[in-house]
């Protein structure tokens, strides 16, 4: 009267519509708790998920209960000291006394925190949602394409190395069905006519010559019908399909110089994570070429890029001449979507920023998708910015924010990428 | 015993296999029908411990519409269980017909054998033969029942966007402890009936709405109705006074509230019987599989897994214990079974004195009478013997929020078993632990307000919550929702109103 049933291979993940649910109806909280978490985070630890908090009551589902007050009685196990009568004072915290005491943070006034984690692509969802590439669409047209091969189905002709051995055989074997299905009805119908000539007492020899001839006669026309055809050949077939270069790279400028310090560096650090995420997201590989410049631009390895010191004057356009150039040797615009972010405290040598507006304006924006420049400081802006300000105006992949604080690092960059109205 | 003696103990795994798992299946029912359980045939299902969370996360339906707040527990289950706050209940059974038990991977073949002993005839048997599970819930048809459940609302979600669904259900939840006819005897249909039912319903509620509305106030006849209340009667099924009364609603959200009512409905014996459900099943896994071991048929290391886990099952920590978090069900459930027994079998003089009805009868049939016609509030206060106030240490507590200081009431001596007894039972009493709140009025004359009146008991008042519920409320039905508390001395106060 019982049987078993093994449900082991069955879905396991049953719960993970209500969990995105869940997930969808505290969309808001959630997404306060991962913006809120990106400016906490580690610069090191950006690939993993994220322990997501959200204040307890506003997730309770509320019902009718009873509070606290009045009169009860209770019954509790264990006695150990108490004799009928005995005064106790009243517990505070619920241990011992009452359980009726644990409703406190079943009606939401308790302080819990409900902590749960999101994984890397919800993070990553969450983080930037309402976030598009800029101008991608745009320049979709005269992005680079290049041709792949895919299959595409069968033909009847084609080089003998495409052959799909499968397919020809199942042609040849259909055309010799087609072929030979009459013939063969029409021999058996004379085998067994001669058979039955045969079996006759006395055969008629004539009637025999003739049955047989045609025997023959059809049994050659059968065998003359070929093992394979060229007809029935088959053979695979490609075609070039167009795919969008998935191809890009990302130049992160920065100046080294001894105004920048280490802070600063660590809040424009977390401004290029967020780029070089943001970008993973949409292509497939992201190649990333540092150049730090002081008055001196240099190419260098995230290592050194991020935490040796320099000191100095700055000139900014070093550092754009060499992009410049790094791109003209390696990174063909037609083949590469070119992103650039570049990171500053906003000094710079004031005879250098025009030159910067220029070269930026001649041999860099025009080939770029994007180029975005931060400004970390809390001093009114300087020369570039006003410079950089004039060049937003004709530039629409062109765009200027500056940052104070770690916190602001986000909402600036989801400022900068946020989806344009339509 | 000689012939039994010779018998081949049955392998103790640990690792178990269908195989096996069909064996101890068929030697637990032999001893099951030797006690005279009555079940439903089983379904035993194997399962994994994700999707032994899955089935947590929708409080043990096998088949759950969809719903944020199950998501909600899903991520709790899983984050307490994976960082080792919890361990996974060894079982899950559902009192269906064929009655469903899900047994976990990970279990040793030990504890498959006293799960299936515990849920497959223990709860399956309380199930099939309870009074109140025949009364208010009906096996057969409860699978079908969630199946039309989900796809009806999925089927909304698609037309009227889930946010909308969501809302609804969100109003229903919070009212689902109302939804429940505690005297009426809900009716039995299957599925396909339930669905044809289900669009004449939505046609002939919506006209009787609108017959209700019809009746336009009459300026002379206002002062005549002046008594006329409606209700005439106050209601304790609140979803069910709005499924059937709520001007507002569209047919599909009727339907809505009758579901969750409905669920709700299902749930309520087991809200009434976990004392009693859990002590027999108890009380049943430790009598077979003890039973199988004087036999022979299991192994001693087999049963001294089983007593492991039995003695855990019924560990009932002291009032001081840090780990006490009231009286545990299955300890005392199970000291009631086992101790029903024993009066039975060897009354003493004082089981004499208490029981003189079941003292020395026979106990199989004491038992299975136990089992079947009470719940948990009128098994303690029918069989809860003094011996198992002493061995528990029972004593009552006295918390009167006028006093200074809690009072000890009574302890376990001749002079508080009686009082142990009734505070106990009263605190299984769902009426003393849910706040009686009932749809006092409806004023279909007028502004078409609604009107609910609380009614505490001892004094003991609403949780501060409430305006939130009404809110609930008040989407429902779509007027002004009051709520009113009835004091002692006949005075009435405005609690909260919705919208304020």
């Amino acid at each position: 009267m019982a049987h078993f049933i093994d449900r082991r291979l069955n879905g396991k993940n049953k719960s993970a519509v209500n969990r995105q649910r869940f997930i969808r109806r505290y969309k808001q909280q959630i997404k306060q708790a991962v913006s809120d978490a990106i400016s906490k985070r580690s610069v090191t630890d950006i690939n993993n998920g994220e322990k997501v908090s959200i204040p307890g009551k506003d997730i309770t589902e509320p019902f009718f209960h009873q509070g606290q007050g009045g009169h009860r009685e209770r019954v509790h196990p264990g006695n150990d000291q108490f004799s009928p009568g005995d005064k106790i004072k009243r517990p505070q915290g619920g241990q011992g006394g009452g359980s009726g005491q644990g409703d406190a943070s079943a009606d939401g006034e308790g302080e819990d925190e409900f902590v749960f984690s999101i994984s890397k692509d919800e993070y990553l969802d969450l983080l930037f949602e309402d976030l598009e590439l800029p101008n991608l669409k745009k320049n979709q047209l005269d992005k680079l394409v290049q041709y792949k091969n895919v299959r595409a189905g069968f033909r009847s002709e084609g080089v003998p190395t495409n052959i799909d051995i499968v397919r020809s055989l199942q042609g040849s074997l259909a055309r010799r069905v087609a072929m030979t299905a009459g013939k063969k009805r029409e021999l058996h119908e004379l085998e067994a006519k001669l058979a039955l000539v045969e079996a006759e007492p006395v055969p008629d020899q004539h009637q025999l010559m003739a049955l047989r001839e045609q025997i023959e006669l059809l049994e050659k026309r059968i065998g003359a019908v070929p093992f394979i055809d060229s007809f029935d050949l088959r053979f695979r077939n490609f075609q070039k399909r167009p795919e969008p270069t998935s191809k890009a790279v990302m130049f992160c400028l920065m100046d080294v110089s001894g105004s920048m310090d280490q802070a600063t560096k660590d809040m424009a650090k977390r401004f290029y994570i967020l780029l070089y995420m943001f970008l993973s997201r949409s292509y497939k590989n992201v190649e990333v070429v540092y150049i730090r410049h002081h008055t001196q631009a240099k190419e260098v390895d995230e290592q050194e890029f991020f935490y040796s010191q320099e000191t100095g004057g700055t000139i900014v356009s070093s550092a754009l001449k060499m992009m410049a150039d790094i791109v003209k040797d390696r990174y063909d615009p037609a083949e590469w979507n070119i992103y650039a972010a570049q990171a500053s405290d906003g000094d710079n040598w004031a005879d250098d920023s025009p030159q910067c507006a220029d070269l930026l304006a001649q041999q860099i924006l025009p080939f770029v998708r994007y180029y975005a420049y931060i400004e970390i400081t809390p001093r009114p802006h300087q020369s570039l910015w006003l410079e950089y300000e004039k060049l937003q105006q004709s530039f629409d992949n062109f765009a200027i924010q500056p940052i104070r604080q770690v916190a602001d690092i986000y909402p600036v960059f989801r400022e900068l990428f946020k989806k344009q109205a339509a | 015993m000689s012939s039994v003696e010779q018998k081949q103990p049955l392998s103790d795994g640990p690792d178990w296999s269908f195989e096996l798992l069909g064996q101890y299946q068929a030697e637990i029912e032999r001893v099951a029908k030797l006690y005279k359980l009555d079940t439903y045939p089983n379904q035993i299902e194997v399962i994994t411990a994700e999707q032994m969370m899955d089935a947590y996360s929708s409080v043990g339906m096998p088949i759950g519409y969809n719903h944020w707040s199950y998501g909600k527990k899903f991520i709790q289950t899983e984050q307490n269980y994976k960082r080792g706050f919890m361990g996974l209940a060894y079982e899950i059974v559902i009192n269906s017909n064929p009655c469903i038990a899900y047994l976990m991977e990970e279990n040793t073949m030990t504890m498959q054998a006293l799960v299936m002993a515990h849920a497959c005839y223990g709860h399956n048997s309380f199930f099939k033969n309870n009074y109140l599970f025949r009364t208010w819930t009906d096996a057969s048809s409860i699978i079908d029942y969630l199946v039309f459940a989900k796809q009806y609302l999925s089927h909304c979600e698609e037309k009227y966007g889930i946010s909308e669904v969501e809302d609804m259900l969100d109003s229903c939840h919070a009212l689902m402890n109302y939804g429940v006819d505690r005297y009426k005897r809900p009716q039995k249909i299957s599925m396909d009936e339930e669905q044809k039912r289900q669009k004449d319903r939505e046609a002939y509620l919506q006209s009787q709405v609108n017959q209700l509305w019809k009746t336009i106030p009459n300026k002379g006849d206002l002062s005549a109705e002046h008594e006329y209340r409606f209700p005439s009667e106050p209601q304790e099924n609140i979803l069910y006074f709005i499924e059937k009364n709520a001007p507002l609603l569209k047919p599909w959200q009727r339907e809505v509230v009758r579901i969750v009512r409905k669920i709700s409905q299902y749930f309520y014996p087991q809200k009434q019987t976990q004392v009693m459900n859990e002590g027999w099943a108890t009380f049943w896994h430790y009598t077979i599989l003890q039973h199988l071991y004087q036999e022979n048929l299991v192994t001693d290391k087999f049963i001294l897994e089983v007593l492991h886990n039995h003695t855990n099952v019924v560990f009932q920590p002291e009032y001081n214990s840090k780990y006490y978090s009231g009286i545990n069900p299955y300890a005392l459930g199970y000291a009631m079974f086992t101790d029903l027994r024993r009066i039975c079998e060897q009354p003493t003089e004082e089981d004499k004195e208490w029981f003189p009805d079941i003292a020395g009868s026979d106990w199989l049939e004491t038992l299975h009478f136990a089992m079947q016609n009470f719940k948990d509030e009128s098994f303690i206060s029918q069989y809860l013997s003094p011996k198992i106030i002493r061995d528990f240490h029972l004593f009552a507590i006295t918390d009167d929020d006028k006093e200074s200081t809690l009072e000890v009431a009574a302890i376990h001596n001749a002079e508080g078993y009686q009082q142990i007894r009734q505070t106990l039972s009263a605190q299984y009493n769902l009426s003393n632990i849910e706040p009686n709140i009932q749809v006092y009025s409806a004023d279909i004359t007028g502004d078409r307000s609604l009107t609910l009146r609380f009614i505490p008991n001892k004094r003991i008042p609403l949780a501060d919550n409430f305006q939130q519920v009404l809110k609930h409320v008040h989407r429902l039905w779509g007027f002004n929702v009051q709520l009113e508390q009835l004091n002692d001395d006949g005075s009435v106060k405005l609690l909260g109103s919705c919208p304020l």
